[in-house]
């Protein structure tokens, strides 16, 4: 029964703990994988060798008209002929209607306008952004497997800091459509700082500037005795590199003269662009060259000219960045470091910018592709209990305000930016009118006073209140926010008990069961196939258990009396017992079982640890 | 260790209005890696969900004690005289004088030193009424009379905000 086990003889003082946990940096651009190995984070090639995975997705038919898909470099490759049906920079569709796209007209897509979140109808018919960057992230996941022969215990996948919940659940959807267990969703510029060794010790403030291919990203972390706390995170998802590719395109057109009639020129001419400045980073001139159906494409660009043309772009990163630190109310010159993510940072013009701008040298020393990617494997490993010695600790906050329709389309705000999470706080609201029966909750999030300014999470009805005069009920609305900034909301009327609640999936509401048809059509074709995976996932899921509960006995078995560790070690051979048969509904009810009978158990674990906590800081007192 | 008690004692804190910032962020500190879920991310689903609910509460309290104006709130509600910032909103005939006088020089002020005077003249004020809590709750234990100085500073806070507000607008029009 060897699951996730591994041996790798010398590594681990304790071999069998070890578990197989990743860091994937879903990116805008490309994505990547990355694990701690022999105590170094490190990103995983494919089999050319290659850790880049361009965020691409093609959708094809054969010969036979079966649907096929190709990912990452091959897709990319078929970018330029089949713009319709390749898909990429899908990031920038998660979580987002047709009306959040101002430059849908630009791309070369034809998008259905799908409540809630748009989709792109392709040869092999419409897709969802979450099924796309699913693509994505299975690719990755097999990536990972492949290297090391075995399954995944589980990943931390990153998000850009400002995100909304939104755009947190369909990436969680994806990530869970790509059977990867999600242990943490991880805030990029976070991710960057722990790459960065930044938790060993650096104390003070910290700005991570990301400029990536689609998105701009700046957050300040506050470093004290390992706990990273985001002080405060802002940014603009519609602004990267590849507007400068758009940019550069358009002035190579002006400059000849000539036009993108085609889709298919439109992607040629931004390929080109994309390779023009990116030869700029190291030379002084270069020439941009492509075969339109108009002609051929030919100007020379110098890199004073690419940094003229990327200025106002540069400049309106500088503007979030100056928003940011007023919002935090310091000033530059108090920021003790500058990590520089995203491969737009390795233009000069950007990194004179912001070394201007902060008055010291931008940090630069890891790779600006993989630094995001290298963090969340460090995080990986900490959360899947490999590193044992490792303390930091990670307090993120909520990154855009929560708030409820109020009357007037007002936004009531129940809980502020910024605040660290989890959290939870209620408000109470009452009817207004005289036999009010129902009332309709609607969760919004973002800054603005007005609702049509934020966007609606979720909406629901509480009904089945008992007829009373206006302004008696007595109705509160609870949200709770988990650790991934993830959000459920639930109204009570306090004198009935009537209560309704959601957990707020947005308003594309992919229900699980959608999520697990998308799975079986997306990833298994034979039912026999379905079968065997539903039986590996239920024992891997059973030795995860076990795991944590021998990690638990070890560590605090001395609290159970021995009647107690008697029922436990019962529930345990039992598991054991049903993993090795094929019965999948026996196991998945022992596995159960043991989950309940550590209830009470993993409480007094928790109660010692505080106690330990409070004995601790007395103890510093003195 | 009891999820319900009060915000001091769950964090470890004396009792009382005087807090030291760095006290208190080292006492939520400690609390928090002892029982935030990502300590538990490789364990079962009780651990992780008795972890949530412990992290909540522990940042809830650091959110009301970091905040001096909550704090005091909550002391005065402690000692059973809820400051009812809502309901009860009669305030002394010079504090409300006094208030519009500001409002007044808020909206007849030109510049951006004008604004900033009047900043300053507020704050001081704000301070004083802090000592005054301060004395009120630490020392004389009179919570009825620092319920009636934290309504007043509520009144302060909101104007200081429309100060800082008009001041951010002279920041941006540079």
């Amino acid at each position: 029964m060897a699951l996730l086990q591994i041996s790798e003889p010398g590594q681990s003082p304790d071999p069998h703990q070890r578990r197989i946990a990743v860091g994937i940096d879903l990116g805008t651009t490309h994505s990547l994988v990355a694990s701690v190995r022999n105590g170094v984070s490190e990103c995983l090639p494919d089999q050319s060798g290659r850790v880049i995975l361009p965020s691409a997705v093609r959708y094809l038919l054969d010969d036979k008209g079966q649907t096929r898909r190709q990912i990452g470099f091959e897709a990319l490759a078929a970018q330029a002929e089949d713009s319709q049906n390749t898909i990429v920079s899908v990031k920038r569709f998660m979580g987002r209607s047709l009306a959040d796209l101002p430059d849908a007209g630009r791309l070369p897509y034809q998008f259905e306008d799908q409540p809630g979140m748009v989709a792109i109808r392709t040869v092999a018919g419409v897709k969802s952004p979450i099924e796309v960057s699913a693509e994505i992230l299975a690719s990755l996941r097999q990536r990972a497997e492949d290297t090391f022969n075995d399954d995944l215990f589980g990943a931390v996948i990153t998000v850009p800091a400002y995100f909304d919940d939104a755009q947190r659940q369909a990436t969680k959807d994806a990530a869970q459509m790509a059977g990867l267990n999600v242990l943490r969703l991880l805030n990029e510029p976070t991710a960057a700082a722990i790459a960065y060794g930044l938790d060993n010790g650096a104390e003070g403030l910290y700005a991570i500037y990301d400029l990536g291919g689609g998105t701009f990203d700046i957050s300040l972390l506050q470093l004290s005795h390992g706990v990273f706390e985001v002080v405060a995170t802002s940014g603009d998802s519609a602004l990267g590199g590849d507007d400068i590719d758009h940019l550069l395109a358009e002035y190579a057109l002006a400059q000849s003269q000539m036009q993108a009639a085609t889709p298919q020129d439109k992607r040629t001419v931004l390929v080109a662009a994309r390779r023009t400045k990116e030869k700029l980073s190291t030379d002084g001139n270069a020439h941009l060259s492509c075969a339109l159906s108009g002609g051929m494409l030919s100007v020379t660009l110098t890199r004073a000219k690419l940094a003229e043309l990327a200025k106002p772009l540069i400049d309106k990163t500088l503007a979030v960045v100056k928003r940011v630190l007023r919002d935090a109310k310091v000033k530059a010159d108090e920021v003790k470091g500058v990590v520089m993510v995203g491969g737009s940072t390795r233009m000069p013009a950007v990194r004179d910018a912001v070394g201007g701008f902060f008055g010291q040298q931008p940090l630069t020393d890891l790779n600006p592709d993989e630094v995001v990617a290298l963090g969340a494997a460090i995080q990986a490993n900490q959360l899947a209990g490999n590193n044992a010695q490792g303390e930091h600790l990670l307090l993120d906050v909520l990154p855009l305000s929560l708030g409820l329709e109020t009357m007037g389309g007002l936004v009531e705000r129940i809980i502020p930016r910024n605040t660290p999470i989890p959290c939870a706080r209620a408000q109470d609201f009452t009817t207004f009118k005289d036999g009010q029966t129902a009332l309709a909750v609607h969760v919004v999030q973002g800054e603005r006073e007005q609702v049509e300014h934020c966007r609606s999470l979720a909406r629901f009805e509480l009904r089945g209140i008992p007829p009373m005069a206006a302004g008696a009920a007595r109705i509160r609305v609870s949200f709770q926010v988990d650790a991934d900034g993830l959000l459920s909301v639930s109204a009570k009327e306090q004198l009935s008990g009537v209560e309704a609640s959601v957990v707020v999936k947005p308003s594309y509401g992919l229900t699980d069961d959608q999520v697990a048809n998308m799975l079986r059509e997306g990833f298994t074709t034979a039912a026999a196939d379905m079968k065997d995976r539903a039986l590996r996932e239920a024992r891997v899921e059973a030795e995860r258990m076990l795991e944590a509960t021998r990690t638990a006995l070890a560590a605090d078995g001395d609290l159970l009396s021995p009647e107690q560790r008697a029922e436990l070690d019962r529930l345990m051979t039992q598991i054991g017992q049903r993993c090795d048969r094929g019965d999948l509904e026996a196991l998945e009810a022992a596995t159960k079982a043991l989950a309940q009978g550590t209830e009470a158990f993993a409480a007094e674990r928790m109660n010692r640890s505080i106690r330990q906590a409070l004995a601790g800081r007395q103890l510093d007192q003195l | 260790m009891n999820i319900d008690a009060d915000d001091f004692t769950l964090l470890g804190l004396h009792k009382g209005f005087a807090l030291e910032r760095s006290q208190l962020d080292a006492a939520w500190k400690a609390l928090q890696a002892r029982v935030h879920p990502d300590r538990f991310a490789a364990e079962g689903g009780a651990a992780q969900r008795l972890a949530m609910q412990w992290a909540v509460r522990v940042n809830e309290a650091h959110q009301r004690l970091k905040d001096p104006l909550k704090r005091a709130a909550y002391l005065c509600e402690l000692a059973g005289v809820p400051v009812q910032s809502e309901s009860n909103t009669a305030m002394p005939g010079a504090f409300l004088m006094q208030q519009m006088q500001w409002r007044e020089a808020l909206e007849e002020a030109d510049t951006a030193a004008e604004v900033e005077t009047l900043s300053d003249e507020v704050q001081l004020d704000r301070k004083a009424r802090i000592a005054r809590v301060t004395r009120l709750l630490d020392v004389d234990a009179n919570p009825t009379q620092a319920a009636q100085e934290v309504r007043a500073l509520m009144f302060i806070d909101r104007l200081l905000e429309e100060i800082d507000a008009r001041l951010e607008r002279y920041e941006d029009a540079i």
